[in-house]
């Protein structure tokens, strides 16, 4: 399913263009003008001459795609005119800086949702509900089976393990942008203030998070841990790309999980090959992909991402809404968090 | 069952042997022995009986939830497993809240699971419910596991019978042999598994030895020693056995421990000339009296899972057990003798049957016959014979070794034929399940016909390893061209090199084969498909294999 030829959203080779206010959303190739959900790296791409993101963003975005690139800052619910269309950003509770974006020209209105989620995450503002006529949603984890327990909760049960083995390094594996620095802050609240080692691609994105305010451990890049030092009862916050790396090497015996909503199925935690899981996602689950669409009041839903086929259907069928999936434009795209499970990502033919 | 279900927990989390064993030993002594032998049994996959459909319980699980059929087919092809898939789809069902509900293992066994199995529709939905309900998370997912039957854990059987040892102070072959020959869990099985040594005078005369396992050989480690040392024989192809007489009883094992007496009647009358207290170590297979090697796998399978075989069957496939070993003598357990001198008292064994024997009884127990070697030269010629004799390789087994109890590394060595193969192009791709939800790992394969069409030909599972899986299952997903439920038919470009054990003909496989053991050898990226073998090609090796 395309979006129609003549909306006031369309679907380009590029992605998801609007005419009026002659900018794409999240473009997956260099255009001239880009309105940026958020930083992660299947959103933000380079080489586009003119980026639009919140400010909150900013330094991630500045990070990632250079320092000179040319942005637009605005704030969080403030409305601006480009061409002939109204755009503003609006959080989406995913990660520091994240937007959903809603455009509406000639009296309609859309709201592109990038990726979000509505429970609690002490490291970003929380999702905002905004009303719109026609919703595109992401569905990564589109299935009833997701269900996401609170971060808090989460978040203790991973401190208890971590205390559970005071002999040997406790690696833990999460996504650098986002995810590490939601468990450093929920750390933080559940009172951890001893120092948390990093592994560069987590320590990169700290800066950021440090002065939008949030409140997070003492963290220390592992790099400049001096050689010989003990690493037991210590906790390492790497991406999941390093596990099985050279990088730990370093690690005599440690024990190992890996934090993704992806690891809420026994599958999933033993294909990884991780000794634990803990299933803690920045997406919206089931039952907050069902409320976002009825908080919007959407009557025309389009889906990416995940299983965008099924809850299309479901909302047709079940709900009464007119609802497409976007699935196969979406498909094949490596998503940053998703890097790990392309199988789970890409359920479409 | 909270024990029972953070022993499952911490066996999927532990990272070492050591650690798995140790989890063990301590919920067995933790929990005493009537929880710990139904433990020990669903541990060791003794206790598989299906109470309620999956089908069942998830009937009840959608009725409450009112969610759509096909949605919970998605989520069971994401999950892989029902039971899970229940589990995880709960919270939707917003079941009230109820007292939690704790009772041992034994009970939910032996009374909870087996009551609610026999209710009627209604109270059993309700009964369901009710339990889903009391239950804490992660049992919840345990239960659904138990009343349908499908309940297996990763764990090998001998990191049991080490917890086992551990726990009872017995050597773990002594344990292994107790375990022998089915474990019915009870609080009185695991007092007389775990007994003293001197007090188990209870042992069952069925009990059958554990089968000594041999390792695929290793050439290197061959050569250095002398061939005078090893004794060399066919492997057969037909299904390992164990042959017991004791107490004027006749008990016929399989390997994986089933008692297949009724299958094969007519070798009662040959056991009953054994002298009480003989147990044979063999291979059954079938063998007509006047010919001079087995017919081959495909009618031994016929008889196979036939509980009363009729005469006509019995007539055309005769069966016969063909001796390899001796493990029991006048009641005396031999294992720990030399081989040799097993060897020895079998050949003297059977050389004294034909002499009391009656004809009926002629054929229907072979001596494995030795094959002579002089160097290790001769080695490989000697194998190639094996496919014109009708056995599949060779074994070879150290003369002055003991039998071992499993696969002891050095002491037994298997030596079989290369595979035949044929390159094949990938049709179709289905999911697995388990660690292999979500990805696709089934593949069926297919040959070019006389009519430039490709016709399905085997399936196989196994022989990718995990970066060519997932490589793979990209490329699947990208090239599916029609879907049919799981199955996806794909773009028939993938060319596989595929290995099987032998073929034979079959009305029920549309290409007119059926293969042995088939899997992926090599993943073919330098042919194009249209360089694929072709059914005709098959049909040759039918040719060859076929004597």
């Amino acid at each position: 399913m395309v979006l129609p030829a003549d909306g006031l959203i369309q679907l380009t080779p590029e992605g998801l263009y609007c005419p009026a206010a002659e900018a794409w959303i999240d473009p997956w190739r260099p255009v001239s003008r880009a309105l940026i959900t958020h930083g992660h790296a299947d959103h933000a791409r380079p080489g586009c001459s003119e980026y639009w993101a919140v400010r909150a963003g900013e330094g991630v975005l500045r990070q990632r795609l250079g320092a000179g690139i040319t942005l637009t800052g605005v704030d969080y619910g403030e409305v601006r005119r480009l061409g002939g269309a109204m755009v503003s950003f609006h959080s989406a509770g995913h990660v520091l800086g994240s937007a959903q974006i809603r455009i509406s020209a000639g009296g309609e209105s859309w709201l592109i949702s990038g990726d979000y989620k509505r429970d609690e995450d002490p490291s970003c503002a929380p999702f905002e509900p905004v009303a719109a006529d026609v919703l595109i949603t992401e569905a990564t984890f589109g299935l009833p089976i997701y269900r996401w327990r609170p971060g808090r909760q989460v978040a203790a049960e991973i401190l208890a393990w971590w205390r559970e083995a005071p002999q040997q390094p406790s690696l833990l594996f999460a996504y650098a942008f986002g995810k590490a620095q939601r468990l450093l802050a929920e750390l933080a609240a559940l009172g951890v203030e001893e120092e948390v080692l990093l592994h560069g691609a987590v320590q990169a994105l700290m800066a950021p998070y440090r002065s939008a305010g949030v409140v997070l451990p003492p963290t220390r890049p592992l790099s400049e841990l001096p050689r010989g030092e003990s690493l037991a009862g210590r906790l390492v916050i790497a991406p999941p790309s390093a596990h099985r790396s050279p990088w730990m090497k370093r690690f005599k015996a440690p024990q190992t999980a890996f934090v993704s909503g992806w690891m809420a199925v026994r599958g999933a935690r033993r294909r990884r090959g991780f000794e634990r899981g803990f299933a803690l996602s920045d997406h919206a689950d089931w039952d907050g992909l069902l409320r976002t669409v009825r908080d919007t009041g959407a009557g025309q839903v389009y889906v990416t991402h995940g299983n965008s086929d099924g809850l299309a259907r479901f909302l047709r069928e079940e709900r009464g809404l007119a609802a497409e999936p976007l699935g196969r434009a979406f498909e094949g795209l490596e998503s940053e968090e998703g890097e790990m499970e392309g199988a789970a990502a890409a359920s479409v033919p | 069952m909270q024990a029972f279900a953070d022993l499952i927990q911490q066996l999927e989390r532990a990272a070492g042997t050591r650690s798995r064993v140790d989890a063990l030993a301590n919920h067995l002594e933790a929990v005493g022995p009537a929880d710990g032998a139904w433990a020990l049994a669903l541990l060791l996959g003794k206790r598989k009986r299906r109470l309620i459909t999956g089908r069942r319980l998830r009937q009840i699980c959608l009725e409450r939830s009112g969610l759509p059929e096909w949605l919970f087919e998605s989520c069971h092809a994401q999950v892989g497993d029902s039971a899970e898939t229940i589990a995880l789809l709960l919270p939707q069902l917003s079941l009230p809240p109820a007292p939690p509900l704790e009772l041992p293992l034994a009970e939910w066994m032996e009374h909870r699971l087996p009551a609610l199995a026999v209710l009627e529709a209604e109270a059993q939905a309700e009964a369901v419910l009710a339990t889903w309900a009391a239950l804490p998370d992660g049992q919840c997912f345990l239960f659904n596991k138990l009343l349908t039957g499908g309940f297996r854990v990763g764990v090998a059987a001998g990191l049991v019978t080490r917890a086992l040892a551990q726990v009872s102070g017995l050597e773990e072959a002594e344990l292994a042999h107790r375990l022998m020959g089915g474990f019915e869990p009870s609080a009185a099985a695991m007092e007389a598994l775990l007994a003293p040594l001197e007090a188990d005078a209870t042992a069952p005369i069925s009990r059958p030895y554990p089968f000594c396992l041999a390792s695929p050989l290793e050439a290197e480690r061959l050569a250095a020693s002398d061939p005078a040392g090893w004794q060399v024989e066919w492997k057969w192809d037909g299904i390992r056995a164990q042959l017991i007489r004791r107490s004027g009883q006749t008990f016929l094992w399989s390997r994986g421990e089933e008692l297949i007496n009724a299958s094969f009647p007519e070798l009662e009358p040959v056991a009953e000339l054994l002298e009480p207290g003989t147990v044979l170590d063999g291979e059954l297979t079938v063998w007509p009296a006047q010919a001079t090697q087995p017919a081959g796998f495909g009618p031994l399978q016929r008889r196979l899972g036939r509980q009363k075989p009729g005469a006509a069957l019995l007539r055309e496939c005769p069966a016969a057990f063909v001796a390899y070993d001796l493990l029991e003598k006048g009641g005396q357990d031999l294992r720990p003798d030399p081989l040799s001198q097993r060897r020895a008292a079998l050949e003297d064994l059977v050389r004294r049957l034909p002499e009391t024997a009656s004809t009926p009884a002629a054929g229907l127990l072979r001596l494995s016959p030795l094959l002579p070697l002089g160097c290790w030269d001769d080695l490989e010629a000697l194998r190639q014979q094996a496919r014109s004799v009708g056995a599949e390789g060779l074994m070879l087994k150290a003369l002055d070794s003991a039998y071992g109890v499993g696969r002891r590394r050095g002491l037994w060595w298997k030596h079989k034929l290369e595979p035949m193969e044929l390159d094949v192009v990938l049709l179709y791709a289905q999911a697995g399940s388990g660690r292999r939800a979500n990805l696709h790992t089934d593949y069926t394969f297919g040959l070019w016909d006389g009519d430039g069409r490709l016709v399905t030909f085997a399936k196989a599972y196994s022989g990718l390893d995990n970066s060519e899986i997932t490589e793979l299952d990209r490329w699947i997903r990208r090239h599916t061209t029609e879907r049919f439920g799981p199955v996806r038919a794909v773009d028939p470009l993938q060319v596989f090199t595929l290995g099987f054990e032998g073929l034979q003909r079959s009305s029920r496989h549309r290409s007119g084969l059926a293969v042995r053991f088939p899997r992926i050898l090599r993943w073919r990226r330098d042919r194009t498909p249209e360089s694929a073998d072709s059914l005709s090609s098959a049909l040759a090796l039918l040719v060859t294999s076929a004597r």
